[in-house]
This record gives C-alpha cells, sequence and structure tokens, in this order.
C-alpha cells in the first residue's frame, strides 16, 4: 500500500504512461478516483440510456391500456413537426442572449466602478452581490408579485404616482405582464446574474499587473486608452468565462418562467416547454424524444463552449 | 500581453509572481469624477438591493398595507407569527437535510478524485475531468422523466434521498473542479519532504494537505449548499406533501384568491436567509468557487 505512495518521484512524475508499470500501482493511482467517477456515470447516463429507451416506444401516462409498444421515430416525427417546439428554442436563444448581454455589460461597468478606492466599497459590493444570493423562486415571485402586479406592484405604483402629479388619476392601464412578457421573464434573470459578472469581471480587473498601467500612466496614456489596449485585451478570458457560465445556467432557466409568465405569450424556452409535455400532455415517448434532441443539442453546443474552456487548460496540458 | 493573459491558467498559482504589489495600484481617483463615479457606485448598489430591502419592507406590514404600494407604513410582526412551526418548518428541514447531506457526500467523493486528477494524475485526466463538465452542461429537464420514472420505480417517491442523489450528481462536477484547482496550490516540495521522512498517504493528507486546502474545502462545500438549497425543478416533481423543499413550499405559498404578498415576503425572506447569510461571510470565496476555480 504505501510502497507505492512513498515512491518520490510519483509526485511530479508525468501520468504513468509506460506498459511496464505495474498493473496494481495503476489501480491505486486510480482508485480514488472511481468512487466519484462511478457515481457519476450511473447517476447520468443510466437515465439517458433509458430515456432513449422510451423515446422508441409509445408511452402515454393518461392511457396505459395502450402499453408500451415499439414505435420508432413516430415519436421524434411528432418533435420535428411540432412548431410550438421550434418557436421554444428561438426563445431559449433570445432569452440566453438578452440576459447574458445585459448582465454583463452592467456587470463590467459595475466592476469598473469597484475597481477604484472610495469609502464604503466593502459595503457597496456587500449589497451588489445580494441578489445572487437570492434563491431564484423568491427572487420570481417577488418580481412578479411584489413590483410587475397591475393593481398592487410598485412599478405601476410608481407610473400612477406620476401620473397623478401631473394630474392624470386614471390608473394606468400599462402591465409589463401582457405588454413585454419575455423582458418580464429576463428582469429577475438579470438581477440576479449580474453580481455573477461582476465578480468573475471584478477579479479579472484586479489581476491586472500593475506595472504595465503604471508605465502607459507615466507615458501620458489617456484612462480610455489605457482601458481599450490593456485592460480590455486582459479582460477577455475573463469575459469568455463569464459569459460560458453564465449561459450553462441561463439556458436551463425554468423557475422564472414557471412563476412569472407560465410560458405564456411566447416565452415558454425549452426546459419548460419539456416539463409542459411531460406534466401536461402526459406522453411520455415524445417527452423522450424532446430530452434526446436536446442532449444531442447540447452536445454540439458543448463540443464547442469545451474548446473555449479548454483553451484556458492549454498551457497546462502542454507543460 | 501574454504574460498578462495567462492569469486563468489552474496552476497559476504555483508559478505566478507575487499578487501583493498589484492591489497597491487600485486608482485613487480624486475630484469631482471621483466623487461622482463614487456615487454612482453606491447609486447602482441601492438600486439592485433595493427589491431586497422591498420584499423586507412588505414583510413586516398588513396586507392591506402592502397591496398599496408607499415607502413608509406601520410595521406588524403577523406575517412571522407561526412561520417557524408547520409546513414552513418542515419544509426548512428538508431544506437543510437534503442541501447538508448531499453536500457532505459530494465533499466525500469530491476530495479523493481531485487528488487523483490533480496530486497524483491519472491517465488521461482531462479527459476525465472535462467528462465531469459535460455533465453540467446538459440541461436537467432532460433528465427528470427518466430519473422522476425511475424514483418512482424503486419506491423514493416523495423521499428525499431521490433529491439528494439528484443534487450530489448536480454539485459533484463543481466540486471535482473547485477542489482540484485549490490542491494544486499545496507545495509538492513539502510533500516530496514528507515523502521522504516516511510519512503515509493518510498523515500527508491530515498534516499537509488538508491545512492548505481547508478554506476551499470550504467555499466548495459553500457553492454545493447554495445550490442544492435553491434548486427548485426536481424538487417539484420528485417531491409530495413529505419530502416537499422550502422553493417548493414557497411557490405554493401564493393564495389563489385574496391578499397573500405581506406573508409571501415574510417567507421567502425566511428561505433566503441561510444562503444571504452564508454568501455575505463567505463573499471573497465566492468568484472563485463559481468559477470552478479558475479566477482567484
Amino acid at each position: 500500500m504505501t510502497a507505492a505512495t512513498v515512491d518520490p518521484g510519483a509526485i511530479t512524475a508525468p501520468p504513468i504512461r509506460s506498459s511496464a508499470e505495474d498493473f496494481k500501482a495503476r489501480m491505486l493511482r486510480r482508485a480514488p478516483l472511481l468512487p466519484a467517477l462511478i457515481f457519476t456515470v450511473i447517476v447520468t447516463q443510466l437515465p439517458f440510456l433509458y430515456t432513449l429507451y422510451i423515446s422508441v416506444i409509445g408511452w402515454d401516462r393518461d392511457h396505459p391500456e395502450f402499453g408500451h409498444k415499439f414505435v420508432g421515430l413516430k415519436n421524434f416525427r411528432a418533435v420535428f413537426s411540432d412548431h410550438a417546439l421550434r418557436e421554444a428554442v428561438l426563445v431559449t436563444v433570445e432569452l440566453t442572449v438578452l440576459v447574458v448581454l445585459v448582465s454583463l455589460a452592467l456587470g463590467l461597468v459595475l466592476a469598473l466602478l469597484l475597481d477604484r478606492r472610495f469609502a464604503g466599497r466593502g459595503v457597496v459590493r456587500t449589497l451588489l452581490i445580494a441578489p445572487f444570493l437570492i434563491m431564484p423562486m423568491a427572487a420570481a415571485l417577488l418580481w412578479k408579485h411584489a413590483f410587475y402586479n397591475a393593481q398592487f406592484g410598485l412599478i405601476n405604483g410608481v407610473i400612477n404616482g406620476l401620473r397623478g402629479w401631473f394630474g392624470n388619476h386614471t390608473p394606468t392601464s400599462w402591465s409589463i405582464l401582457t405588454d413585454h412578457p419575455l423582458l418580464a421573464v429576463a428582469i429577475p434573470l438579470i438581477w440576479q446574474w449580474t453580481p455573477f459578472m461582476m465578480l468573475i469581471l471584478l477579479a479579472g480587473l484586479q489581476s491586472q499587473p500593475g506595472d504595465v498601467l503604471e508605465a502607459a500612466r507615466v507615458d501620458g496614456a489617456s484612462a480610455w486608452q489605457i482601458f481599450r489596449t490593456i485592460t480590455l485585451p486582459h479582460l477577455r478570458q475573463y469575459l469568455e468565462l463569464s459569459v460560458l457560465l453564465g449561459s450553462i445556467y441561463i439556458i436551463q432557466a425554468f423557475d422564472a418562467i414557471y412563476t412569472v409568465t407560465r410560458g405564456i405569450s411566447n416565452t415558454t424556452n425549452l426546459p419548460f416547454a419539456i416539463f409542459e409535455t411531460q406534466t401536461e400532455s402526459g406522453d411520455y415517448g415524445v417527452t423522450s424524444a424532446e430530452g434526446v434532441l436536446v442532449v444531442f443539442g447540447t452536445i454540439v453546443v458543448a463540443t464547442f463552449a469545451l474548446r473555449v474552456v479548454s483553451s484556458l487548460f492549454k498551457e497546462e496540458a502542454n507543460s | 500581453m501574454s504574460a498578462t493573459t495567462s492569469d486563468l491558467r489552474p496552476t497559476a498559482a504555483r508559478k505566478r509572481p507575487a499578487v501583493s504589489e498589484r492591489r497597491a495600484v487600485t486608482r485613487m481617483t480624486g475630484g469631482l469624477g471621483g466623487t461622482l463615479l463614487s456615487a454612482l457606485a453606491w447609486l447602482m448598489a441601492l438600486v439592485f438591493f433595493f427589491p431586497i430591502l422591498w420584499m423586507l419592507l412588505l414583510s413586516f406590514r398588513s396586507e392591506s398595507d402592502a397591496a398599496s404600494p408607499r415607502l413608509l407604513a406601520a410595521f406588524t410582526g403577523v406575517n412571522y407569527h407561526g412561520l417557524f412551526s408547520g409546513d414552513v418548518k418542515i419544509a426548512l428541514l428538508n431544506s437543510l437535510n437534503a442541501a447538508v447531506t448531499s453536500t457532505v457526500l459530494v465533499i466525500l467523493l469530491a476530495v479523493p478524485a481531485a487528488y487523483a486528477l490533480s496530486i497524483r494524475p491519472v491517465k488521461k485526466w482531462t479527459d476525465v475531468l472535462f467528462f465531469f463538465l459535460s455533465t453540467k452542461m446538459m440541461p436537467a429537464v432532460a433528465a427528470l422523466l427518466p430519473v422522476y420514472l425511475i424514483t418512482n420505480n424503486l419506491g423514493f417517491n416523495d423521499n428525499i434521498w431521490a433529491l439528494i442523489v439528484m443534487y450530489m450528481a448536480a454539485n459533484l462536477p463543481i466540486a471535482i473542479w473547485m477542489l482540484r484547482s485549490f490542491l494544486l496550490e499545496v507545495p509538492r516540495e513539502i510533500i516530496e519532504a514528507a515523502q521522504v521522512d516516511g510519512a503515509g498517504l493518510l498523515t500527508i493528507l491530515r498534516k499537509v494537505i488538508m491545512p492548505v486546502i481547508a478554506p476551499g474545502l470550504a467555499a466548495t462545500a459553500l457553492i454545493c449548499f447554495i445550490f442544492s438549497w435553491n434548486e427548485f425543478l426536481f424538487a417539484l416533481r420528485l417531491t409530495g406533501q413529505n419530502a416537499k423543499t422550502a422553493p417548493v413550499f414557497l411557490a405554493g405559498s401564493i393564495a389563489p384568491e385574496g391578499l397573500f404578498l405581506a406573508h409571501l415576503c415574510a417567507v421567502a425572506f425566511v428561505v433566503c436567509l441561510p444562503v444571504l447569510i452564508a454568501g455575505w461571510v463567505a463573499q471573497d470565496k465566492l468568484v472563485r468557487g463559481l468559477s470552478l476555480g479558475a479566477v482567484k
């Protein structure tokens, strides 16, 4: 047991490559990894195999008398001819792009503001990260009922108050829920994800080498020149990372849609659409076909996204 | 520029020059412009924090006061009465159970795995790392139906263990990535020196590795706890009356008719509080955790 761990060369040696190295040592090296790996394979891959199986059978929750017969690609044809589902893909893209871009921009502004010393900077930072720590379900409910509600929400309350000042005492009929439903879903998400973007970008700003900035300033570069030619290129990796990580979570947004609009007026994204097929229609075959397609779609997108992550790794892998 | 863009490398900590002089140059902008920028930072902080403040204010109002938006109204604690008994208490205990149990188990699985991917790397360790990350990119909703059917078949419907297993699967990749980045900071020379002195694996773990990664371990646990505590989709689908967690209870606490806003805000504030406090206390660790250890 200890013979392998006492070998001092093993610590700094690259991963074992020689076939001569004995089997036991390799297994010993692998052993600590196995519980986590086996657990992850079982819990994440087995359900997928099950989905694959259900996707080619007919399985209607509400009609158990039909049994589970093999139906070939019928479920997939149903998915491809489903206009609403294509719409859901579009909504997912729209919502993700909107939320990621707006929170990235706001996060950048906030990070730049916080990358200076001023009175109460710690307090400002503490206040700013709070939205990210709020339970997403609580955030969605808060925005929907305390802010958006047409009668007792704060937004219309303020609008009506302003109208009152100008002598107009009829309450406004405007409502973000009916007039801009996608925006109504996006606002709580932007509110929660801006602090996330800010934190990553702020860490990026603070890791700038001070001597380079100092030298640029001594050479008489303007603040804008320094930002454009030194800060922005330095931040690129951090921007990519925040977009990637933010997208992973926002593509999956469910709570906000479930709560704020329940998917009405073109706010159904993919997660909500699949949830609806499963719980409302009860057609498990079609639900599974949707799941399989989403997984394949994700593999395509993820391969692309992982390239971004692995570029952060390249140097290490080569060294 | 190549020197400055290398900071995201997971191994950077081992080779990077000292950071100490960088903080010192953070600009102290003076003059009118500086004051305006500081004021803007404060303003934006208040705007972002306002919804939480508003939630807290509404939670201390009577339902009728909460229904007409005014900045000031009479305070009442009525919405908090009985909030720590009955259904809220059960939901909070379920959430606590799901979040704490899954976090502990994730750490137990992730520490050895991260060790095998950093200090004594197995063959193809990059492939393994990316396999873990790729499971994180799958939309969870694609697994919802099979997981629902499997847990029902195994007799685990409305059982908190179904959630614990799902939260473990969801957080394990994050934990492994994070812990790996912390393990890379353990000075190799010390491990080698300990080995030369004849220390066994357990001694090295306890005396050399643990002290260095303890803060990282805490940060990892915090992130896992937050994600489990806040999760809604699986909790909604896999639990019923018994195993219902806080987000599900919260979603169900809006009355179909009548006024409920003040009560809702009180429940929301109570279920958000644990994460809010934990996150504020450990805010320095958040960035590193959320970026899977890539940003320090």
